[in-house]
């Protein structure tokens, strides 16, 4: 166990070589790009002994990675915002043919117009593809959560893709303390990847993706939504393994609550902005007022349960997104959220579109507001004053 | 909470002095946080850079608005860029110049300057003055030690290139602090 | 040599966000110097894209669009269609000929965006393509494309233990193209203008497909300073590397003969790109360069 003062893509990339990843095919897009680099740098020097697949584009990096994974490799991916976008045919597959890839997205802005910095609009947009998707709050959880995504995915209880959300810039080029376990160490917690009966092998033929006659989709269909329901059950179970491994969790896994005792005011949020809320939480409190936060890390499956008993005792709920729901006035975590708690007032706010700045001040501002607010409603913070 | 903003231009190095003072924090036992301001920029453009010290973890992740020292790695950024922007009452500057504090006639009262152009000329042979600049924080400031703004510097560029820039962060630390 | 009189007009404005020495940007100027004002221009994503564009300015002075990274060949063909039906239906740009060029990248045409260039080029639309190559994906910081030549070094094909950079020849643009049957396909370098100029202009004058590979050295990914571009695109003619020719009707004629091909190494050794390299891997580089030139029929 080491600590190196590093940024979140190479976090990423020190996680895929302590997991002994087989095969790596990517395309560079900013802000991913830097993830993919160290890799190749990595495989270059034999630090990591892997097939680098330079993909033409990241329709085929998933595409190849999908063909990887279903021959009994432990695959990867990284991308972003357009490249993320354009990967969304194969996406849907990947959980379809219940392959355990795990995919790093450095959260990025969609075109137009183009702009390479930090929102969720691109992960958010992949929401019902069937991947478990974990948003993470710094350089270190990008590094713990890519190790345990590997061991989600390939739970044989799970076999889904697992997609790990960290935001671009704010956390892929911020340098910070990270703690790196030991190599021997992650090998015998993952183990040598084992993989599922039904991979590619000319000994035990299988098909694999065959037509869904309508007498058998629905089924599949059911058994996969099934599957994501019941990753709730691994993912914390994966949380608590790894506090006892390795010395750190992420709250119960799926959610994490920050000082709700005695606290009205709730915010939810996820990613990075989590770290600026608590840091104004705990100002607050030095002046004797308690807010709190529920940060949601995971996004799918969603931890309904989870959040309906974190904030029970709310009065104020205004919960945060990175994204728009074009059309509905809402962000998606604005929706899901009013869809789960009812008879409660929760208030929308969309910040940090396009690398926009999260400032203290706004945060202050989201709270004064939802405290005055009489009815639910939606807000746009941080705006330019023309 | 410690905040610190680096001026500078596309070039010359103003992440890396960045990321070289929160490494040198780490050593002396902070919390460290550093970060570029993100733009578009190319080469010689103005750049910006973020560093955050703390004893407890840092959470914090806006921009930094209101520093607590300001360091100005190209002076010929006082014309096109208000670089004492929300700078604290107390807070302090420290610039590569080669004039003095009179001659500079900035609105702040703690001011440090250094020819850091001169010092890297002199041990680097380049006018790369990054190095020097942190160097110069570390003896004006005190918050961090030389030993560990070395051992910061010796671990980005190991060889020759970290010895002669250790030369460089050595100078800037003893001219500035007047510490033999 | 008798220079021909190009327009003074610029439609391709100073100002731009472009690296200093860059080559990209002579390619568009270049490029719509001979095409003029009656021109509609697609950009997928890439340097050329992002410096010529920074919200709310603009280099352009013709109708410009960019849409994405992987589809400008889509793209010109929807342009290309509106025009004709346009014209046919509202009585538009009657006795008007309007190019729809593309100014796309290396990763743009031969990599993401090559399904959709084939397409285009395939369904026979009357546009012209312009790839300009600077033989890697800059915008995002010099990673690899399949333009990228052997050897050289690229982000994601960095030398080390076990590389030696790029392990991948490059890939023949211009005679894919040809395969498709399209009546023109012409190779050029920022560093021969007039010869560049007089492609472009030919290739307007003819009615379908056409496609020309320029040679745009980049002083970031290259590794060589910003005063030394042309004479870098210069060395990648004259030794070879880079041949200069037209391929019309199927039919391949060499439009520029160097008198005596210079050894592969003067313009190695001028590019940080290629410095790991030792004598035995650059005789191996001359080879390749040697074979094909004889197959062109350069020597
Ligand atoms: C779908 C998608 N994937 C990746 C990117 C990121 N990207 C933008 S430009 C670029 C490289 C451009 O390379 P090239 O076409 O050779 O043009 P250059 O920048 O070298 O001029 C990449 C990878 C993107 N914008 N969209
Ligand atoms: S990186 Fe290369 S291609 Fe891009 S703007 Fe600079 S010189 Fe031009
Ligand atoms: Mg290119």
């Amino acid at each position: 166990m080491k600590t190196i003062i590093t940024r979140g893509t190479y976090a990423a990339a020190e996680a895929v070589r302590l997991a002994d990843v087989d095969v790596v095919a990517a395309y560079p897009i900013t802000p991913q790009t830097e993830c993919v680099e160290k890799i190749a740098e990595f495989i270059a020097n034999g630090e990591l002994n892997a097939e680098y697949i330079k993909a033409e584009s990241e329709h085929s990096a998933i595409s190849a990675i999908i063909g990887s994974s279903a021959t009994g490799a432990r695959s990867f991916t990284a991308t972003s915002s357009q490249g993320l976008a354009l990967m969304h045919e194969i996406l849907y597959i990947a959980s379809g043919l219940r392959l355990p890839i795990v995919l790093v997205n450095v959260n990025r802005a969609l075109s137009a117009p183009i702009n390479i910095w930090c929102d969720h609009q691109d992960s958010i947009s992949e929401r019902d593809t069937g991947f478990i998707q974990l948003y993470v709050e710094d350089n270190q959880e990008i590094l713990d959560t890519i190790i345990q995504a590997f061991k989600i995915a390939e739970d044989k209880d799970v076999l889904l893709p697992v997609m790990v959300n960290l935001d671009g810039f704010i956390l892929s080029h911020t340098y910070e303390p990270v703690v790196l376990p030991d190599e021997e160490d992650v090998k015998e917690y993952l183990g040598v990847y084992e993989p599922p009966h039904y991979s590619l092998n000319p000994d035990k033929p299988v098909t694999v993706g065959p037509v869904g006659v309508p007498k058998y989709y629905m089924e599949i269909r059911k058994q996969l939504n099934d599957a994501i329901n019941n990753s709730v059950k691994i993912i914390k179970k994966v949380n608590k393994e790894y506090k006892k491994l390795f010395g750190r969790e992420y709250g119960d896994g799926l959610i994490e609550c920050y000082n709700l005792d005695n606290a009205d005011t709730v915010l939810v949020a996820m990613g990075s902005v989590c770290g600026t809320v608590k840091h104004v939480i705990n100002n607050l409190k030095k002046e004797g007022k308690d807010v709190g936060l529920v940060k949601v890390r995971c996004y799918r499956p969603f931890p309904k349960k989870e959040i309906k008993k974190a904030l029970k005792d709310a009065e104020n709920i205004a919960v945060l997104d990175k994204n728009v729901c074009f059309g509905f006035d809402m962000g998606s975590l604005g929706l899901d959220i009013n869809a789960t708690i009812k008879d409660k007032k929760i208030c929308n706010y969309i910040v940090g579109l396009g690398g926009r700045d999260i400032k203290i001040e706004h945060i202050k501002e989201i709270i004064n507001h939802v405290e005055k607010s009489k009815e639910n409603t939606t807000k746009w913070i941080g705006l330019n004053k023309y | 909470m410690i905040e610190i903003r680096f001026h500078g231009r596309g070039g010359q190095g103003v992440v890396t002095a960045a990321q070289l003072l929160a490494e040198a924090a780490f050593f002396d036992g902070y919390y460290c946080q550093a970060f570029p301001f993100f733009g578009v920029e190319r080469r010689g453009a103005p750049v910006m850079a973020f560093t955050r010290l703390d004893k407890e973890k840092i959470l914090l992740r806006s921009q930094i608005y209101e520093p607590d020292y300001v360091v100005i790695i190209d002076a010929s950024l006082l014309n096109t860029v208000n670089v004492l922007e929300g700078l604290k009452e107390d807070g302090a500057v420290i610039i590569n110049t080669v004039k003095s504090k009179e001659e500079l006639n900035l609105d702040c009262k703690n001011i440090y300057c250094i020819d850091a152009t001169d010092i890297a000329l002199k041990t680097l042979g380049v006018p790369i003055e990054n190095t020097a600049m942190v160097g110069a924080f570390a003896g004006a400031t005190k918050l961090v030690s030389l030993e560990s703004v070395k051992k910061a510097i010796l671990h980005r560029f190991p060889g020759k290139l970290g010895e002669k820039n250790v030369k460089a962060a050595e100078l800037a630390y003893k001219t500035i602090s007047g510490e033999e | 040599m008798k220079q021909p009189k190009y327009p003074r007009e610029e439609y391709f404005g100073p100002g731009h966000r472009g690296c200093s020495g860059c080559g990209a940007a002579m390619v568009a100027r270049m490029v719509l110097k001979v095409a003029g004002k009656d021109s509609i221009v697609v950009t997928p994503t890439g340097c050329l894209e992002v410096f010529s564009t920074p919200y709310p300015e603009t280099a352009w002075r013709v109708p410009w669009i960019h849409v994405a990274f992987e589809n400008a060949g889509a793209v010109a063909s929807g342009i290309e269609a509106a025009i004709k039906a346009l014209r046919r239906k509202r009585g538009m740009y009657k006795d008007r000929k309007i190019n729809v060029i593309v100014i796309a990248g290396d990763g743009g045409t031969a990599d993401i965006g090559f399904q959709s260039l084939s397409g285009a080029m395939e369904r026979g639309h009357n546009i012209l393509y312009i790839m300009y190559d600077n033989e890697a994906y800059m915008n995002t910081g010099v990673q690899r494309s399949s333009s990228t030549p052997l050897f050289a070094s690229a982000t994601t094909s960095p030398p080390g233990k076990y590389s030696k950079g790029e392990d991948r020849p490059k890939k023949d643009m211009p005679f894919i193209m040809a395969a498709h049957g399209i009546p023109y396909v012409a190779t050029a370098c920022i560093s021969y203008p007039t010869d560049f100029m007089k492609k472009v202009k030919k290739a307007l004058s003819i009615e379908g497909p056409k496609f020309i590979h320029v040679l745009q050295p980049c002083t970031v990914g290259w590794g060589f300073p910003a005063n030394e571009t042309i004479e870098i695109g210069r060395l990648a003619v004259e030794t070879g590397v880079f041949p200069l020719f037209e391929i019309e009707n199927g039919k391949l004629k060499i439009t520029y003969k160097p008198p005596k091909r210079k050894p592969l190494k003067e313009y190695i050794k001028r590019q940080k790109r290629f410095r790991h390299l030792t004598d035995e891997d650059i005789e191996i580089l001359q080879k390749y360069v040697d074979e094909r030139c004889k197959m062109l029929g350069l020597d």
